[in-house]
C-alpha cells in the first residue's frame, strides 16, 4: 500500500520539493493529481533526508503548495513495448498520442537502459550505402555506428537525413528486418511534420517509432523523450532482431533542457553553463549504439545537432563529438553555392569506416582514393587561400590545375540530386575520374600499384 | 580482514553522490557497499557523522535509511597471476566474467572476483626453508601467459624467515605456497596480495632514464622519443587521432606489459582492440600480443565514479608487474574524462570549482598521477620502468584549457595532434612545430649507440628543414610559390619529401605500420642524403624543375611501402641513384653551360 503525501514544500521552474516523505528511491516515477484532477507525472532527481526533489515533466503551471497530492509509485520510468509500436506515435514519456489507444506491453524497460558490458560489443563492420557520394566514399555509415551531422539554422539537415533513410541499403541483407526510431526533441511541428510526410511518401511509415516532443512542449521532458525513443530501439534490435536507424532531432535543444533543469537545481555550471556531467548523459544516450555479440539486430544512430551560431566548438557539437564515431558536418558556404548535401568534406569523419572499407568490404582501392581526395582537396583549399590574396591569375599552372580539380569535385562529385542514389561503385569510379584530372606525381596517398591499377594516364579528369 | 563491519544508512542521494550518516567510524577513501544491493562506493569526505560517499554504479532505485556497510579497507586492486590478458572495469571487475553472470549488459551489484580465484596455476617455488625474504622478494613463478614469466613477490611491509614451503606444483593464487616467521609469529604467503589503488607501491630508488621506449612510430622515436619510465601527453581535439596513436603504441612499443585504460571513451573502441589485439603478433616474441596487454574499460556510459577509479587501478596494476622487473607502458585515453568524472563529483558536492568548473585540485590529482611513472630499481633489486602516456581532449580544441595545461607540466613529451593535419589526413597527425621531447638529451647516448654519432645532428637538420619550410609557407600564403628563389623551392620539395614519405605513418600497411629503428635511420639519412645533392645541383644553377621531374623525390616518399622492413638492400640502390642521377643532370649541365639553362 502506498501513501500519498498531501502538499508540497517548494515550487521551483520544472521542479517541486517535498518534505516529509519515507521509503521514496532515487529516479522513481511519482503522479501528481491536482484539485481539478489533472494528473501530472514526475521523477525524483535528488534526495535529502526526508526532502524530495521532483521534475515534473508536464511543468509545474497551476500547481500550488496545497492543491496537489503526491503518489509515489515505487518504480522508475518504464517504457510499455510490444512489436505493435511500429507505426505509433508517442510523447516524451511515452504515451501515445496518435489516438490509436495504449500500447498492450509484452514487456517493460527501464528508460535509463544498462550499459552493455564492453566485451559483449561486437566491432561494426557492415557499411550501409546511402547512395550519397560525400558519405559513402569518404566518410562510410557503418551500421551500428553512431554518426551525427552538425548543422546549422537554415541547413538542409533534414533533407540528408530524409535523404539517408530512404536510400539506406544494406547490401548483404532484405530490408525487411529494417526499422526507423524517430526521436523529435524540441523542433517545430512543422519539422515533425516534414519528417512524418517523408517516410509516408517513401513507404516506410509502418516501419517507424516516432517519439515527439515539440518546441512547445513541456522541457522536462525532452529529457526522456531520447531515452524513450533508444528503449525502443533496443527492444525491436536486440529482442525482435531488427536493423534500427535511430534519428535524433535536434541533440542541441536536448542539452538546453538539461541546462534549464540543471540551472533551476542550482548546480554549479561549467561551459556555457551547461552541467559538468553534460559528457556523462549525452554518452549514456549515444553509446547505446551499437551491435552485440550473439543478439542479431543493431542499432545505428544519426543524432541530428545544430551548432549556436555555426560555431563548431560550442560545448554540445564539441562533446558529442568526442563521444559519436565521427561526424558529418554540414557547410554554409557549400550550402549558398548551391552544393547539395553541402557536407563539408574536410570536417566530416567517419571513425569506423578504416576497418569496413577496401577489399572484402567494399573495393581494394577506397582506403587509398578517400585519402587521396581528402588530401587533394586539402591542398585545394590552401590554394584556394592563395588565391584570395595574389589573385588567380597569378597561380602556377599547377595550382590552377587544383582550382579547377576543386570546383569538379565540389560540383560533381559532393553534389547530387535529392534523389539522386548512387551505388558504391559509381562513387568511386567518380572519385577516380577527377583524380586522374591531376598529375600522377601529386597522388602521394596512393599506393604505387593501385595507382597503376587504376589511375587514367589519358584522363583530364573532365575539367 | 574486514575488521569493522559498522552500519550507517543512506540519508541523502544526487547522482553517483550518496551522504551516509550513523556510523562515525567510517574512515576517509574507505570502500563501502551500499545499499540492499550492495553497489561499491567509496568515502571522499567526512563532515561529522555524515560520510560523502561516491558510488561506482548507478544509484537509480536506492532509497533512503538503505544500509551503508563498512569495509574496514581502502578501495584495493587484487594483485596475483591471472590479470594480463584480461579486461575490467574501472574497479576491477572482470568484465567476461560478469557477461557469464549477468548477460550483455551490466546489471548493478553484480561481482566476480579478479583475478580468477579457480584457475590453477604451475608453479615453480624459488626459496627454500631458512631463507630470509624481504618486501618485494621473488619466492616463485608461474608462466603467466606464453610470453610473460609471473614472479610472485612477498608483499610490502612483510619480511621474516621462511619456515616451510610448498612442493612446486598447481595452486590457485589464494592457496599458501609458502610459511615465514616474521618474529611476531607465523605468516602464510600465497600469490594473491591487496594494494590500495590510490597509494604508489614502493621501491628503492629512481633511477635517471637511459633508454626510449621504442614505438616504431618515425616521428615519435626519431623526433620526439618518449624515455621508458617517462611521462606523454598526447593532446588533441576530437577526430585527431588520438586513440588511434594510442593504438599503434600499444601495439608496437617495446614494453613488456601495456595496460591501456579506456577511462570514458567508446565502447566500440573497446570491441576494437579485443578483436584487433589477438590476431596481431607482439614484433619481438611473435606471441599474441594479448599476451602481454591488461584493458581497463571504463567507458563512456559506465558510471562516472568508476572512471575515476579506472586511472587508479590502471597504474597499480602497472606498478605490480613493474616491481617484477618488467618495462610497462600504460596508456591513458582519455585524461580528461576521469578530470570530467573529478569535475562532476566535485560539482555535485558543491565545492568551491577553480578553473572552468573544474576542483582546485586538478593539477595535485594530475601530478600525483604522472609521478608514479619512472625507472626504478625495485625493492627486490630488479629495475623496471612505467611509462605513461596520456591522451588529453581538450575542450574546443583549445590548450590552453585546465587539463591540458596542468598535463602540459607534469609530463616531459608533448605530441600535440593537429586538427589541419587530421583534415588533410596526414597521421600520425603530430604537429612537429608544437611537440617537444625533454628526454632528446638522456637518450642521445642510446641513439648514438644504435644509429651513429651524427644521430642528434641529423635529427636537428630534419628539423631544420621542416622549420624553414613553415616559415617559407607563411611567405608563400601571401605571394604563392612561384617568386621564390630555387633554393627555396627546393627546400619546399624536401620539406614535402619529409612530410610524406618520414613523418606520415600509414597504420594499414603491413611494412609501415611498425618500422625498426635501423630502417627508420635510414630513412632520415637518406633524405638529408637528397636533400645535400640536390642542394648542389641547384647551387649549380640546375632549376629545381628539372630535379623534380626526375621522379626521384617521388620514389624516396614511397620507400615507405616499397622497402620491407627485413630486407632494407634496397636502401643502397636509392642512394646510388641519386648519385647516378646527380652525375647525369652534372655532366649534361657543365656540357651546356650550366647557369644558363632554363
Amino acid at each position: 500500500m502506498k501513501l500519498e503525501y498531501l502538499d508540497l514544500y517548494e515550487i521551483k521552474g520544472p521542479l517541486v520539493i517535498l518534505e516529509g516523505i519515507e521509503g521514496a528511491s532515487y529516479e522513481e516515477l511519482v503522479e501528481i493529481t491536482l484539485e481539478s484532477g489533472e494528473r501530472r507525472t514526475g521523477r525524483v532527481i535528488k534526495m535529502d533526508e526526508d526532502i524530495c526533489v521532483v521534475q515534473v515533466f508536464e511543468g509545474t503551471s497551476d500547481i500550488s503548495l496545497k492543491n496537489a497530492r503526491t503518489w509515489f509509485s515505487g518504480n522508475v520510468l518504464r517504457l510499455p513495448l510490444s512489436g505493435e509500436i511500429l507505426g505509433r506515435i508517442f510523447d516524451g514519456k511515452g504515451s501515445p498520442t496518435d489516438g490509436l489507444g495504449a500500447i498492450y506491453p509484452d514487456s517493460r524497460k527501464d528508460i535509463n537502459g544498462l550499459p552493455i558490458n564492453p566485451v559483449s560489443r561486437k566491432y561494426p563492420r557492415n557499411f550501409i550505402q546511402t547512395g550519397i557520394s560525400s558519405i559513402d566514399g569518404l566518410s562510410t555509415l557503418i551500421r551500428g555506428q553512431k554518426l551525427p551531422i552538425f548543422s546549422g539554422s537554415g541547413l538542409p539537415h533534414n533533407e540528408l537525413a530524409v535523404q539517408i533513410v530512404r536510400q539506406a541499403r544494406i547490401t548483404d541483407e532484405d530490408n525487411s528486418k529494417f526499422a526507423i526510431v524517430f526521436a523529435a526533441i524540441g523542433v517545430k511541428s512543422d519539422v515533425a511534420d516534414y519528417f512524418t510526410r517523408s517516410f509516408k511518401e517513401s513507404g516506410v511509415l509502418e516501419k517507424v517509432v516516432m517519439f515527439q516532443n515539440l518546441a512547445d512542449d513541456p522541457v522536462v521532458e525532452r529529457i526522456t523523450t531520447p531515452r524513450c525513443a533508444l528503449t525502443a530501439a533496443e527492444y525491436l534490435a536486440f529482442e525482435k532482431g531488427m536493423h534500427v536507424l535511430v534519428i535524433m532531432t535536434d541533440m542541441t535543444s536536448y542539452s538546453e533542457g538539461l541546462r534549464e533543469i540543471s540551472s533551476s537545481l542550482e548546480e554549479i555550471p561549467s561551459r556555457k553553463g551547461f552541467p559538468g556531467y553534460l559528457y556523462s548523459d549525452l554518452a549514456s544516450m549515444y553509446e547505446r549504439a551499437g551491435i552485440i555479440e550473439g543478439k542479431e539486430g543493431s542499432i545505428t544512430q544519426i543524432p541530428i545537432l545544430t551548432m549556436p551560431n555555426d560555431d563548431i566548438t560550442h560545448p554540445v557539437p564539441d562533446l558529442t563529438a568526442y563521444i559519436t564515431e565521427g561526424q558529418l558536418v554540414l557547410d554554409r558556404e557549400l550550402a549558398q553555392k548551391g552544393v547539395h548535401p553541402p557536407v563539408s568534406i574536410l570536417m566530416s569523419l567517419s571513425r569506423l569506416m578504416k576497418d569496413s572499407i577496401g577489399e572484402g568490404f567494399t573495393r581494394e582501392d577506397h582506403p587509398d582514393i578517400a585519402n587521396q581526395l581528402f588530401a587533394s582537396y586539402a591542398k585545394v583549399q590552401e590554394v584556394r587561400a592563395l588565391a584570395s590574396v595574389i589573385g588567380e591569375d597569378e597561380l602556377s599552372e599547377i595550382d590552377r590545375r587544383y582550382m579547377d580539380f576543386g570546383k569538379a569535385f565540389e560540383d560533381r562529385f559532393i553534389k547530387q540530386l535529392h534523389d539522386e542514389n548512387r551505388d558504391m561503385n559509381k562513387t568511386l569510379e567518380l572519385g577516380w575520374t577527377l583524380v586522374s584530372g591531376l598529375p600522377r606525381e601529386e597522388l602521394d596517398r596512393i599506393k604505387p600499384e593501385i595507382l597503376d591499377k587504376y589511375y587514367d594516364e589519358k584522363g583530364s579528369g573532365g575539367f | 580482514m574486514s575488521k569493522d563491519t559498522g552500519k550507517g544508512y543512506i540519508s541523502g542521494i544526487s547522482g553517483p553522490v550518496v551522504f551516509a550518516k550513523g556510523n562515525q567510524r567510517l574512515g576517509m577513501l574507505e570502500m563501502v557497499y551500499v545499499g540492499h544491493n550492495r553497489l561499491v562506493g567509496e568515502v571522499i569526505s567526512i563532515d561529522n557523522d555524515k560520510a560523502v560517499i561516491q558510488v561506482y554504479e548507478s544509484t537509480t532505485g536506492l532509497k533512503i535509511n538503505e544500509p551503508v556497510e563498512s569495509t574496514g579497507n581502502p578501495l584495493s586492486v587484487n594483485l596475483g597471476p591471472g590479470i594480463i590478458g584480461e579486461v575490467f572495469d574501472g574497479i576491477q571487475r572482470p568484465l567476461h566474467e560478469l557477461v557469464k553472470k549477468s548477460g550483455t549488459l551490466i546489471e548493478k551489484g553484480i561481482f566476480a572476483p579478479a583475478p580468477d580465484n579457480t584457475k590453477k596455476w604451475n608453479v615453480n617455488i624459488l626459496v627454500k626453508p631458512g631463507d630470509d625474504i624481504h618486501p618485494g622478494s621473488i619466492i616463485a613463478e608461474t608462466e603467466e601467459t606464453a610470453s610473460l614469466m609471473h614472479k610472485v613477490m612477498v608483499p610490502p611491509g612483510i619480511r621474516g624467515k621462511v619456515t616451510k614451503v610448498s612442493t612446486d606444483g598447481e595452486y590457485t593464487i589464494e592457496d599458501e605456497i609458502i610459511e615465514i616467521d616474521t618474529g611476531k609469529g607465523l605468516e602464510k604467503i600465497s600469490m594473491l596480495q591487496k594494494w590500495p589503488v590510490k597509494r604508489g607501491r614502493p621501491f628503492a630508488q629512481r633511477i635517471p632514464a637511459y633508454m626510449p621506449l621504442v614505438t616504431g612510430q618515425r616521428v615519435i622515436d626519431m623526433m620526439f622519443p618518449l624515455a621508458k619510465g617517462g611521462t606523454a601527453a598526447i593532446p588533441g581535439g576530437f577526430g585527431t587521432g588520438k586513440t588511434m596513436t594510442q593504438h599503434q603504441l600499444a601495439k608496437w612499443s617495446d614494453a613488456d606489459i601495456v595496460v591501456y585504460i579506456g577511462c570514458g571513451e567508446r565502447g566500440n573502441e573497446i570491441a576494437d582492440v579485443l578483436e584487433s589485439f589477438p590476431k596481431l603478433k607482439d614484433p619481438r616474441s611473435g606471441r599474441s600480443l594479448m599476451d602481454r596487454t591488461v584493458l581497463i574499460a571504463n567507458t563512456s556510459n559506465m558510471p562516472v565514479a568508476a572512471r575515476e577509479a579506472s586511472i587508479y587501478t590502471g597504474i597499480t596494476i602497472a606498478e605490480y608487474y613493474r616491481d617484477m622487473g618488467y618495462h610497462v607502458a600504460l596508456m591513458a585515453d582519455s585524461t580528461s574524462r576521469w578530470a570530467e568524472a573529478l569535475r562532476e563529483i566535485s560539482g555535485r558536492l558543491e565545492e568551491m570549482p577553480a578553473e572552468e568548473g573544474y576542483p582546485a585540485y586538478l593539477p595535485s590529482r594530475l601530478s600525483q598521477f604522472y609521478e608514479r611513472a619512472g625507472y626504478v630499481r625495485n625493492l627486490n633489486g630488479t629495475t623496471g620502468s612505467i611509462s605513461i602516456i596520456g591522451a588529453v581532449s581538450p575542450q574546443s580544441n583549445d590548450f590552453s584549457e585546465p587539463v591540458t595545461q596542468n598535463t602540459k607540466r607534469f609530463t616531459r613529451c608533448f605530441w600535440a595532434l593537429d586538427k589541419s593535419l587530421a583534415y588533410s589526413r596526414h597521421y600520425p597527425a603530430i604537429n612537429w612545430t608544437e611537440s617537444y621531447s625533454e628526454y632528446i638529451n638522456e637518450l642521445s647516448e642510446w641513439y648514438e649507440e644504435k644509429t651513429d654519432r651524427h644521430f642528434r645532428e641529423k635529427r636537428t637538420r630534419l628539423l631544420a628543414i621542416l622549420q624553414e619550410e613553415s616559415r617559407l609557407m607563411e611567405i608563400v600564403k601571401l605571394i604563392g610559390k612561384d617568386v621564390l628563389p630555387d633554393s627555396q623551392k627546393l627546400t619546399l620539395e624536401v620539406a614535402k619529401v619529409i612530410r610524406v614519405g618520414f613523418l606520415q605513418q600509414n597504420a594499414f600497411h603491413e611494412n609501415d605500420t611498425f618500422v625498426p629503428i635501423e630502417k627508420q635511420y635510414r630513412m632520415l639519412n637518406i633524405m638529408l642524403y637528397l636533400s645535400e645533392r640536390t642542394d648542389d645541383l641547384v647551387k649549380k644553377g640546375i632549376p629545381v624543375s628539372v630535379i623534380v621531374e626526375s621522379g626521384l623525390f617521388n620514389k624516396i616518399s614511397q620507400m615507405k611501402y616499397t622497402i620491407p622492413n627485413d630486407d632494407l638492400s634496397g636502401i643502397d640502390d636509392l642512394k646510388s641513384e641519386i648519385d647516378e642521377f646527380y652525375n647525369r643532370i652534372t655532366l649534361k649541365y657543365s656540357n651546356t653551360g650550366g647557369r644558363n639553362q632554363t
